[in-house]
């Protein structure tokens, strides 16, 4: 029997405070992350007003912080979406059709593996200018590869199952022994790098937003946030500790929660805790 | 009678431009509507390639070389990929040797019939899982409406191999091939599948083309039946003949090596079973036209002295 995973609920509860707090953010504060600045109150300490203290225009950081969360999940798992996508798509028909195919998409993401993904992002932003879309496209196009090499070695090992030959002999068209027969068979090392690319691209965000590439200010990042306290660090750090904890609690959540699905995924690992 | 299916000189092999490395050489047969014919031959004699090569399902670098396949009217080998798709699995179905890994573990069976009639009938998908309940009655398997929710690790190994014959015959195909459709099974329970299958054959009418290398789930089930050795058709006649007056020599060492009960306590006492010597391994001796006399010479030196078999 699947016994209580504490890891597993531990991280799921990391990713949900961060989650609720994205999502909830209107009913949790009653300030605007933009447009409530008063400069009386700038760069005041955390207290009972303001939980997380204030910015260098007097903006509250618990507020932009909860703002900046759905900024950041918002390109975190968008971005992830079209990496698997993508991924898939290439990994799955490059081994299944083999060939001249499989050639171009391997050639195409040792290409991707061999340049760093963020300056490739940093390459496309600047072609695409800053902002949220541009984001999403940047991240969501050069973080494909691990997902494609999974899917590719996932589809070469199952295309010799019994099931996917049936399939062939039954009359399935290519594309349907893929999404039906293929697909479903490797979610769970799927879902896994999935949820670790989520958490790469959070950081790669608040990269991104931190070299001014990504969400323009005044419009809260957790990046951007830390660009305009890094001035500050000496006079008000908790305008870097905030934003740099969320982006902390955040990717770790992602990255355990991860490692959790797999231990819980792999019935490997499921045999021998029993 | 026109036959259903016609093989005219096929030759299966890889291709290359310095001529073909054939593997299947120059088998002609052909089954009638309602047929039982069965293909017996030892390993790598070219049983399951001439079958797939019917379905065009033959993996790189195999590919049919040379001759002719005829189904009804049409000609296998000049078939678009999807027509030829849409024969596969509605006119000739297939089933196979492991029924442990045939069905996909993360759909339940129900589902996996289903899929069946509405890939190739166009039934919706509330349809096609009554269809599918019934198709699985037809089958014997006990309880079906409930068993069509089961997964394939939740059944055993002849119940899994139920499931695959209810989702080959599932669109009344014209032909069945059966690749050793019981190897795998329990001694047991091989000859009820057996039974099952000629049965639910012959109340549709659905010919069968049965490859296995046990002579006695031929005798029993096929009308006709052919030997392969080594690629080549060696011997092709009603079952009955085959049995009771072998030709070739391969087909009589085969026979030969069949235990019959009683025949090893004879008037003559205590006999040895007849066995065939070791397998050719070099590539000349098997490209010869009688390419089992140098392993049928070493046993009978008669043969080697008065020329081929």
């Amino acid at each position: 029997m699947r016994g209580f995973n504490f890891n597993l609920w531990m991280d799921g509860f990391l990713c949900l405070v961060v989650c609720s707090g994205a999502l909830f953010a209107p009913l949790l504060t009653s300030l605007d992350p933009v447009f409530d600045a008063n400069l009386m109150n700038a760069e005041l300490p955390p207290s009972a007003e303001f939980w997380f203290g204030t910015d260098e225009q007097g903006r509250d950081i618990f507020t932009r912080a909860l703002y900046g969360a759905q900024i950041s999940l918002t390109v975190g798992i968008v971005s992830q979406v079209i990496n698997s996508v993508i991924g898939l798509a290439l990994g799955i028909s490059a081994a299944y059709w083999s060939g001249w195919w499989d050639d171009l998409v391997n050639g195409l993401t040792n290409v991707m593996l061999a340049i760093p993904s963020l300056i490739f992002a940093l390459a496309i932003m600047a072609i695409l200018g800053p902002g949220l879309p541009s984001l999403l496209i940047a991240l969501g196009l050069t973080n494909w590869s691990w997902t494609c090499r999974i899917a590719r070695s996932s589809t070469l090992s199952l295309k010799g199952q019994g099931y996917v030959q049936v399939a062939q002999t039954l009359g399935y068209s290519d594309i349907r022994i893929m999404v039906t027969q293929l697909l479903p068979n490797m979610v769970g090392p799927i879902l896994v790098i999935s949820t670790l690319g989520i958490g790469a691209a959070v950081l790669a965000e608040a990269a991104l937003s931190f070299l001014g590439l990504g969400i323009r200010p005044p419009f809260p990042s957790w990046g951007s946030m830390l660009t305009n306290a890094r001035e500050l660090i000496a006079i008000a750090p908790w305008a870097t500790v905030f934003p740099g904890l969320a982006i902390f609690i955040t990717v770790l959540g992602f990255n355990l929660l991860g490692d959790g699905l797999r231990d819980y995924l792999d019935p490997h690992m499921r045999t021998r805790e029993q | 009678m026109t036959p259903l299916l016609e093989l005219k000189g096929l030759h299966v092999g890889i291709p290359s431009r310095r001529g073909n490395m054939d593997i299947v050489r120059d088998v002609s047969f052909s089954i009638l509507p309602g047929e039982a014919f069965g293909l017996v031959g030892e390993s790598g004699s070219g049983k399951s390639l001439t079958a797939l090569s019917l379905i065009r399902l033959l993996k790189k670098p195999l590919s049919v070389t040379g001759g002719e396949i005829l189904f009804k009217d049409d000609d296998l080998r000049a078939l678009s990929d999807r027509a030829m798709r849409g024969l596969r699995g509605d006119r000739i179905a297939m089933i196979f040797q492991e029924p442990m890994t045939a069905l996909n573990p993360l759909k339940t069976v129900g589902r996996q019939i289903a899929e069946m009639f509405v890939l190739h009938q166009g039934k919706s998908w509330a349809e096609a899982s009554e269809l599918a309940i019934s198709a699985l009655a037809e089958v014997q398997v006990p309880a079906p409406e409930e068993r069509v929710r089961a997964y394939p690790f939740q059944m055993s190994g002849s119940m899994r191999q139920r499931v695959m014959i209810a989702i080959a015959l599932a669109c009344d195909p014209d032909l069945l091939i059966a690749d050793e459709p019981t190897t795998a099974l329990d001694v047991t329970v091989q000859d009820e599948v057996l039974k099952l299958i000629a049965e639910l054959c012959r109340a549709r009418g659905t010919a069968v083309l049965l490859i296995s290398h046990d002579l006695g789930v031929i005798a029993n089930m096929c009308q006709r039946v052919g030997v392969m050795y080594s690629g080549r058709l060696v011997e092709e006649r009603d079952t009955y003949d085959v049995f009771a007056d072998p030709q070739h020599p391969y087909t009589r060492g085969l026979l030969g090596a069949l235990p019959r009960l009683g025949s090893r306590h004879g008037a003559a006492g205590r006999q040895r079973l007849v066995d065939i010597d070791s397998l050719i391994t070099d590539r000349d001796s098997l490209l010869q036209e009688f390419c089992f006399e140098p392993r049928h010479a070493i046993r009978d030196p008669r043969v080697r002295a008065g020329g081929a078999a």
